[in-house]
């Protein structure tokens, strides 16, 4: 294949404007924070940047599909997942506003979190510029720096509180487990580039699908797949999930659980569709007993958490089964399922997580999430239980949330490729959950216990984090009733299919 | 336009009640009332007016007395599309019935957060009538689904603690899941026949007229038949399915189970008639014979349980099992008159067992225990409660007169020629029915007087709610001619359906 000198015209710079913005507002808020210390103006400029990036993507759209260098293929479905990554960025951008405090000394105590505050928002948005390279490469090379930029920064991110044992705990496992998973990540692709003798997607997949696969190209995709897997906290590859949610802050386990992991999930969506290699034989089998096994365990270890954080994180282990059952059935609606059960997922986690952080609000050292200090919760904040339980209904798939539609959509995928099997799970896996979804809800609604608690503040309605919740929340109803708009925005969000 | 006012109406009345607890716990009540009033008017304004000789009917495009149809999801060809016909009507004035009754009967039950108590009631039955009306069978399930999470908040929130280790939140789990994941099944046996129709015709849609014209293989129509038949199934309940039924009765509050036992079992039994049957004529035909030995299992199952019971809404709720039992053998058995029968059984019993728990309920009120073997000389100790106890207990055994017993006899009539063994086993349901009603008033009303302090009486709230149900059921059972004549079109297109699919069984064979 030629490879033509690449020429970058402004349609180039149109496409990869959000990256640029994002990348932009890095550097900006780096130097904001040089000049002068100031949370509310880093929260600003963090706002700011954010939002000018998701307004970027309007003109990127224009411009889509196009190829910019081999790495990006900025198409609407790159656009679509940069949109979701940008959105869950800058929810958890408010959150982490609420969840740091305001700096104000009362009574004597400093409220809030205690050290410097500034570099969360920088590594947030580092992390974010990752998640856009990761939705929008077709390359391995690209993958694998999208991936890296994604997670280096969590390192730092989960362990924020570093004078917090569980949180610098839940860091470090974090960093050396991911560690690995990027080096299996990496050996994986060294195999396939030595089969393929190329690094593009849909190069290997053209030239694998004449080879019907050789065992080295089997195996190369396997430990990519094993990489990739840590990432998404699949079953067998899980057992760091619990632990970091539990230890890291509540706004940044909302970041991993939603941004994080939707970036993954596209790129992994991408190879998947564009390297045919990767789909018969023994990997979809394999594959189908990681979806499996992810629905069942993710399901039945939540069963026995009575912490709200460890049971958000095995939940989000049975959705990302879930989404491989849309994954695996790769036709027909597949892609359109993942990308609504995607958009209805970081909804609710978004919502849930948010809910965790605003009862944690301000920093103090613990994060409100055992399950006793919920109990009653509705007596004394009910618009943050309503939030709370649309969340759970939402995630439990019950109609008139868009965790139904996301659920609908991807049974239907099922059915349509007749994959029987992982319905059953599927099925199972949700009447299981059901179960601890519901008692994290009656929990809510049960007489108060007379404890001393930790409340969110009265006021937390009216400040951002508040606000951006009950807009949340809203959405998650409003789409539950009605998801046309959705529907016809992810119908739009084609791969482009890749000239060669 | 009148179809989604029905379901609107207690969707927004339930939000008024919630609203209207700031302004005292009696304005709810009110409102509820008003708006359970309201649809029970609108409900029968409809009876009386419509014509429900429209009903669908093999053959031709599906007719219906009323129809509602706007675009919703046009991306899976799926619309709110609601129709009305003679058995919807029933059913539809039934749910406002029982929703005034169960109003009513939480007056002086329900003390705390009544607001949010009566937001889930009204949800509850706003979700019902969907489910009688929705007839694109998206909109089906998603009503389906969606009135299980009030009832959930119903029996957990206000329910009564049971025995130990049988608390209300355990009960109304077990409801749930048992309901949601048979749920699940349901969608995929739909979204199978949307597929295979999509398939066929390039179009997706849900709406019931299309997916009527599926041309289904025999393999595929079986298992599609089976995902419904599961769904209905554990609703309805058919024995192996029921565990959840007295769970969820003995705990929840009275109007709980007055809904519970009152319409929401009676929403499987309309499942089948309106959506497996006609979908699945073939499949259900050929089904037939293991679910009548299904429904007299539960018949003899749920009556032997019923009278080993101590807990006496136990009891009541068990004996529901045994009467849904006639009523699937109707609806399988492919008899016009059976069909019929099961309609006015539905019907009667709805009204029979809402009198009962609420009975219940006004004892527990009085007695703080469901327990009989707490209670027994009731009779001395006060006036009306025993005497409608008994009334109600001879309604539930079928007793010449009222409402059940013409459900009854018109199901054994009609069923003897399609399957007369199953109808003689299902007869001996009625012997052992008189016996578990008789030992339950013989326990709770008659015997030793275990306190003789005097009981205070029912007030005429209580009194005039019961002696409604009476009067009702007894008319029933006198004059059932305008419930025959209201169903007979629908019944007729059902039967149709399915004696079509009995021939061709029976010539293939």
């Amino acid at each position: 294949m030629e490879h033509h000198a690449v020429e970058f015209t402004t349609q180039h710079l149109i496409a990869l404007l959000p990256l640029l913005v994002t990348c932009a507002t890095v550097v900006v808020v780096m130097l904001a924070i040089a000049w002068k210390r100031s949370h509310g103006m880093t929260f600003v400029l963090s706002v700011i940047g954010l939002n000018a990036a998701l307004l970027s993507l309007l003109p990127a759209i224009g411009v889509a599909p196009l190829q910019v260098t081999p790495l990006m293929q900025i198409d609407t479905f790159a656009c679509y997942y940069m949109a979701l990554v940008l959105i869950a960025t800058l929810a958890c951008v408010t959150l982490t506003h609420a969840y740091l405090g305001e700096a104000t000394v009362s009574d004597g105590k400093t409220k809030g979190y205690p050290r410097n505050r500034e570099e969360m928002y920088l590594l947030l948005l580092l992390s974010a510029a990752g998640g856009l390279v990761l939705v929008s490469t077709e390359h391995l090379a690209g993958l694998f720096i999208g991936l890296e930029l994604l997670s280096v920064p969590t390192y730092g991110m989960i362990a924020y509180a570093y004078f917090n044992k569980r949180s610098l705990e839940a860091g470090i496992k974090y960093m050396v487990l991911s560690a690995a998973g990027s080096a299996f990540l990496l050996f994986g692709m060294a195999l396939l580039y030595a089969d393929a003798g190329s690094l593009s997607f849909a190069e290997i997949g053209a030239s694998l699908a004449g080879a019907s696969g050789s065992q080295l190209v089997q195996i190369g995709i396997g430990m990519m797949l094993i990489g990739l897997a840590f990432k998404l906290s699949m079953v067998p590859f899980h057992l760091w999930t619990p632990d970091v949610y539990e230890g890291a802050p509540a706004p940044v386990a909302a970041f991993l659980a939603t941004a994080s992991k939707v970036a993954v999930f596209a790129v992994l969506l991408r190879l998947y569709q564009l390297s045919p290699a990767t789909a018969g034989g023994w990997l979809n089998d394999l594959l189908t007993v990681i979806a499996i096994a992810s629905i069942l365990f993710g399901n039945l270890l939540a069963l026995v958490q009575n912490n709200l954080k460890r049971l958000l994180g095995y939940s989000s282990i049975a959705h990302f089964g879930y989404l491989l059952v849309a994954l695996i059935a790769s036709k027909g609606l597949a892609v359109e399922a993942i990308g609504v059960y995607m958009a209805t997922y970081v909804l609710t986690s978004l919502g849930a997580f948010g809910v965790i952080t605003l009862m944690s609000t301000p920093y103090n050292g613990r994060d409100a999430d055992a399950l006793y200090e919920y109990r009653g919760l509705f007596w004394r904040r009910p618009y943050l239980t309503a939030v709370l339980t649309v969340m759970m209904l939402s995630l439990a798939g019950i109609p008139l949330t868009a965790g139904f539609i996301g659920k609908f959509y991807v049974i239907a995928a099922g059915v349509q490729a007749q994959l029987w099997w992982l319905i059953g799970a599927l099925i199972l896996g949700s009447a299981i959950a059901v179960f601890y979804y519901l008692r994290v809800m009656v929990t809510l609604f049960l007489n108060e216990p007379n404890l001393q608690r930790h409340d969110a503040p009265f006021n937390w309605g009216q400040r951002a984090g508040g606000i951006m919740l009950m807009l949340v929340a809203a959405l998650a109803f409003i789409l539950g009733v009605y998801p046309q708009p959705l529907l016809d925005l992810v119908q739009q969000a084609g791969l482009a299919t890749v000239a060669l | 336009m009148i179809l989604p006012w029905l379901i609107l109406i207690p969707f927004i009345g339930g939000l008024l009640c919630w609203q209207g607890e700031r302004f005292g716990a009696t304005l709810p009540r009110w409102i509820a009332l008003l708006t359970m009033s309201l649809l029970f008017g609108l409900g029968l304004w409809l009876w009386g007016t419509g014509d429900f000789s429209l009903a669908p009917a093999p053959g031709a495009e599906p007719r219906w007395a009323h129809e509602f149809q706007v675009q919703w999801i046009a991306r899976f060809g799926i619309s709110i599309h609601l129709a009305m016909d003679g058995l919807s009507v029933l059913m539809v004035t039934l749910t406002g019935l029982l929703g005034v009754l169960s109003v009513l009967c939480s007056w002086s039950e329900i003390h705390n957060r009544v607001g949010f108590f009566h937001l889930n009631l009204m949800w509850i039955l706003g979700g019902v009538v969907g489910v009688f009306l929705a007839i694109d069978l998206f909109l089906f399930f998603f009503f389906w689904e969606m009135m299980l999470v009030p009832m959930y908040f119903l029996i957990a929130l206000w329910g009564h603690s049971g025995s130990p280790g049988k608390s209300r939140i355990t009960a109304a789990t077990k409801f749930f899941i048992f309901t949601q994941a048979s749920g699940l099944v349901m969608l995929v046996a739909i979204l199978g026949l949307v597929f295979v129709h999509f398939n066929q015709t390039g179009v997706f849609t849900f709406n019931y007229a299309d997916l009527l014209k599926t041309q289904l293989s025999e393999g595929t129509e079986y298992l599609l038949m089976l995902g419904f038949f599961i769904a209905f199934a554990v609703k309805f309940p058919v024995v192996p399915f029921h565990s959840w039924l007295p769970d969820a009765h003995a705990q929840a509050p009275t109007a709980g189970s007055v809904d519970l036992a009152g319409i929401l079992l009676k929403t499987a039994a309309y499942g089948l008639l309106r959506f497996a049957l006609p979908l699945f004529p073939n499949a259900s035909a050929e089904f037939a014979p293991i679910a009548m030995y299904l429904g007299v299992f539960a018949i003899i199952y749920g009556a032997l349980l019923s009278f080993a019971q101590t807990d006496i809404k136990r009891l009541v709720a068990y004996s529901s099992v045994s009467h849904m039992g006639f009523v699937l053998i109707a609806i399988y058995s492919g008899s016009q008159i059976a069909l019929q029968g099961a309609v006015v059984q539905m019907m009667a019993h709805g009204l029979s067992a809402a009198a009962l728990f609420i009975l219940c309920g006004q004892l527990y009120e009085r007695l703080h225990t469901r327990d009989m073997r707490e209670m027994g000389g009731i009779w001395a100790r006060m006036s009306w409660l025993p005497a409608l106890s008994l009334f109600f207990a001879a309604a539930a055994l079928g007793l010449p007169g009222t409402g059940n017993f013409v459900g009854e006899f018109l199901i054994l009539i009609g069923s003897f020629p399609a399957a007369p063994w199953v109808t003689v086993i299902a007869a001996t349901g009625l012997v052992l029915g008189s016996v578990y009603s008789l030992i339950m008033i013989h326990r709770a009303h008659f015997g030793p007087v275990k306190n003789d302090s005097p009981l205070p009486g029912l007030q005429f709230r209580e009194l005039s709610m019961v002696l409604c149900l009476a009067v009702l059921l007894i008319l029933l059972g006198v004059y059932p001619q305008p419930v025959l004549d209201t169903s007979a079109a629908s019944m007729q297109g059902v039967q149709q359906w399915f004696s079509g699919a009995l021939n061709q069984l029976a010539t293939g064979q």
